[in-house]
């Protein structure tokens, strides 16, 4: 039985998507293919107007690299490697780019998240949510087509993931088209368009007329004592 | 800028677990070491049997009695012993190429004077056999032309008979006993040592051979011919004057062989320089089993570390990794690993070497074409045992590699 069957959608440029489903949905495989991580046995996908069907292992590899900024849930750095180098690692596997300062844009998406002060931390000396974040500029670095976000905010706290979403919403109104995956219906409703995929199929696509906005929920939540 | 951040990443995993580094490349530092080693001894021992051959004279002509084979049956030389001094001094009037001429006459006894007495060979010989054998003299005088003539009472002492017969004086115009006659004692011989064989050359007394012939062996045929040329490349052409001369000396029709054998010194060092050089190769290709076994572990390790870092590929190939980019990173990281096992290998060779120079009293030559074989050897190794890894690495699917936990 296939993951997926007559999926029909369209994400327009700018959009902020939430791709909503239990497990066993198939949203992990729409994600996939949207992601250029898998290709779809019928049927067709085309990524900023180009057709990605039938493209080699290497070509798909390079469609990542220049068009596609993945955050997961387990953030996924490399361990003992510094945050800024973690950033920088797209740029390392970028064909196209004649050599410039690598380090330079990584630095600068570094900034963008708001962890310029946490360059040359390790990830494990880094909290869940700054973790995230270090995730989020590597998937900004390479200044990409879209943002996918496979469950970013499931490690983490309500009050982290709400930075997170508040997060994703700035760099949204900046033009970035962002799909996000969630099961978290709270999570959901700070999108512009919710996605529910049920059994390989999409069983609602309604917009979002009024979303929330989570730097205003930030603000007005209680404020975390520090010691 | 990709290279070195290759080298950098591959030096950065394999910091991460010193201790396990090390073990891995155990294999390759005792493999290494061990070529280096063997080769250092066998060149060593290569190097000795060239000093040693060059040190019984460098354009040495040597004739024996007897021929190397008769109708293709070895007889062994001096089956028939038909050289003569007349042989001897037919060659010195007759050859235009031999720049020295002497028989060699063998008469074992036992020598007394000085402090006893001491079994040896007292050897008679030419005023030439000193040219031949290129053997100076460290006190007194070789005997001269008019004592072979007159066949005078006279005798030159090798290094071991002087100490062992004259241990605290100069045993020069002393007089010793060999055989019961008297002889007077003109000079001594500079010590050269052992043969390649392992026989003392100093353990020796010479004498003109009219001398010993007449008073000592009494024999009419002598074992042994010794010549030499001027100059090496005289060689090939003098041999086969001397052969022409001897046929001609010993009345050979045609159709009759040599009843001698001619041999030059370059023969026997070649022949021996190959027996060690097919010694070294053997040693060598023993050591480098150990090369191999260390690349097996070099390969489990790399295969272990491919498993725990599948996350780590997942995200490579996720944030546009090519396949050859993961492959060459874990061939990088292989390479580098059998490299530090190569160098510490080399150091330890090396070493090793000096303590088995000290030990055993062998010389041992390190050269360098020896340390940059087997520096390439081992980066071989790596390339070669690191490829079924790393090719594993490059085909992993990312979604599944991402997911693994």
């Amino acid at each position: 039985m296939p993951a997926l069957r007559g999926v029909d959608l369209t994400v327009k440029r700018g959009e902020f998507v939430a791709v909503m489903g239990a497990s066993g949905s198939g949203k992990s495989t729409l994600m996939n293919i949207l992601g250029c991580l898998d290709v779809p046995t019928e049927g067709t996908y085309d990524l900023d107007g180009e057709r990605v069907n039938g493209l080699s292992r290497d070509a798909l590899a390079d469609i990542r690299n220049r068009k596609i900024g993945f955050v997961f849930q387990g953030f996924n750095l490399l361990p003992r490697t510094s945050a800024v180098e973690n950033v920088e690692l797209p740029l390392l596997y970028d064909r196209s780019r004649r050599p410039r300062s690598t380090r330079g844009l990584a630095l600068e998406a570094l900034a963008r998240v708001g962890l310029a002060d946490r360059a040359q931390h390790l990830p494990n000396e880094l909290s869940g949510g700054q973790q995230q974040r270090v995730a989020i500029a590597r998937a900004l670095v390479t200044r990409p087509t879209l943002l996918l976000a496979d469950e970013p905010t499931g490690n983490l706290d309500s009050r982290t993931s709400l930075e997170v979403m508040a997060l994703f919403q700035e760099l949204n109104q900046q033009g970035l088209t962002i799909v996000l995956v969630t099961h978290e219906p709270d999570i959901a409703r700070y999108t512009h368009r919710i996605v529910g995929v049920r059994d390989g199929r999409v069983i609602r696509d309604v917009p979002l007329p009024e979303r929330r906005d989570a730097a205003a929920d930030l603000q007005s939540s209680q404020p975390v004592l520090e010691e | 800028m990709r290279a070195l951040v290759l080298v950098k990443v591959a030096w950065q995993s394999i910091l991460r677990n010193t201790l396990r580094t090390l073990l891995t490349v155990l294999g390759i530092i005792i493999g290494v070491g061990a070529v280096i080693v063997m080769v250092a001894v066998g060149l060593g021992a290569k190097e000795r049997i060239h000093q040693q051959i060059q040190n019984l004279g460098t354009n040495m002509i040597v004739l024996t009695a007897g021929a190397a084979t008769q109708g293709g049956v070895s007889q062994g030389a001096q089956t028939f012993n038909r050289l003569t001094v007349a042989d001897a001094e037919a060659l010195r009037r007759e050859s235009t190429l031999l720049a020295a001429v002497s028989p060699v006459i063998v008469a074992p006894g036992n020598v007394i004077g000085g402090a006893g007495n001491w079994r040896t060979h007292t050897q008679g010989v030419a005023t030439d056999y000193q040219t031949i054998r290129d053997w100076p003299v460290s006190s007194g005088a070789f005997f001269d032309a008019t004592d072979v003539r007159h066949a005078r009472k006279v005798a030159v002492l090798g290094a071991t008979v002087a100490k062992v017969l004259f241990p605290d004086q100069d045993p020069v115009g002393q007089e010793i006993q060999i055989r019961n006659v008297p002889f007077q004692v003109v000079g001594v011989l500079t010590a050269k040592g052992q043969t390649a064989g392992g026989s003392d050359q100093d353990d020796v007394v010479l004498a003109p051979y009219t001398t010993v012939q007449t008073r000592l062996a009494g024999r009419q045929f002598i074992p042994q011919i010794l010549a030499a040329t001027a100059s090496p490349a005289d060689i090939p052409a003098a041999m086969e004057e001397i052969r022409a001369i001897m046929r001609e000396q010993h009345h050979l029709a045609s159709w009759e062989e040599d009843d001698f054998t001619v041999r030059n010194q370059e023969d026997l060092a070649q022949a021996a320089e190959r027996t060690t050089e097919v010694m070294t190769v053997l040693l060598a290709a023993i050591a480098s089993i150990s090369l191999l076994v260390g690349g097996i572990g070099i390969m489990n390790i790399m295969l272990v570390s491919v498993t725990e870092r599948t996350r780590e590929i997942g995200i490579r190939l996720a944030v546009g990794a090519h396949s050859r980019d993961v492959m060459i990173q874990f061939l990088v990281e292989s390479t580098v690993l059998a490299l530090i096992g190569g160098a510490i290998g080399v150091g330890a060779g090396f070493l090793s070497a000096r303590v088995v120079a000290r030990l055993t009293g062998w010389e041992t030559v390190i050269s360098p074409p020896t340390v940059v074989l087997a520096l390439a050897f081992s980066a071989a190794v790596g390339i070669f045992f690191g490829f079924y890894p790393a090719r594993k690495a490059a085909n992993l699917n990312p979604i599944e590699a991402l997911r693994y936990e």
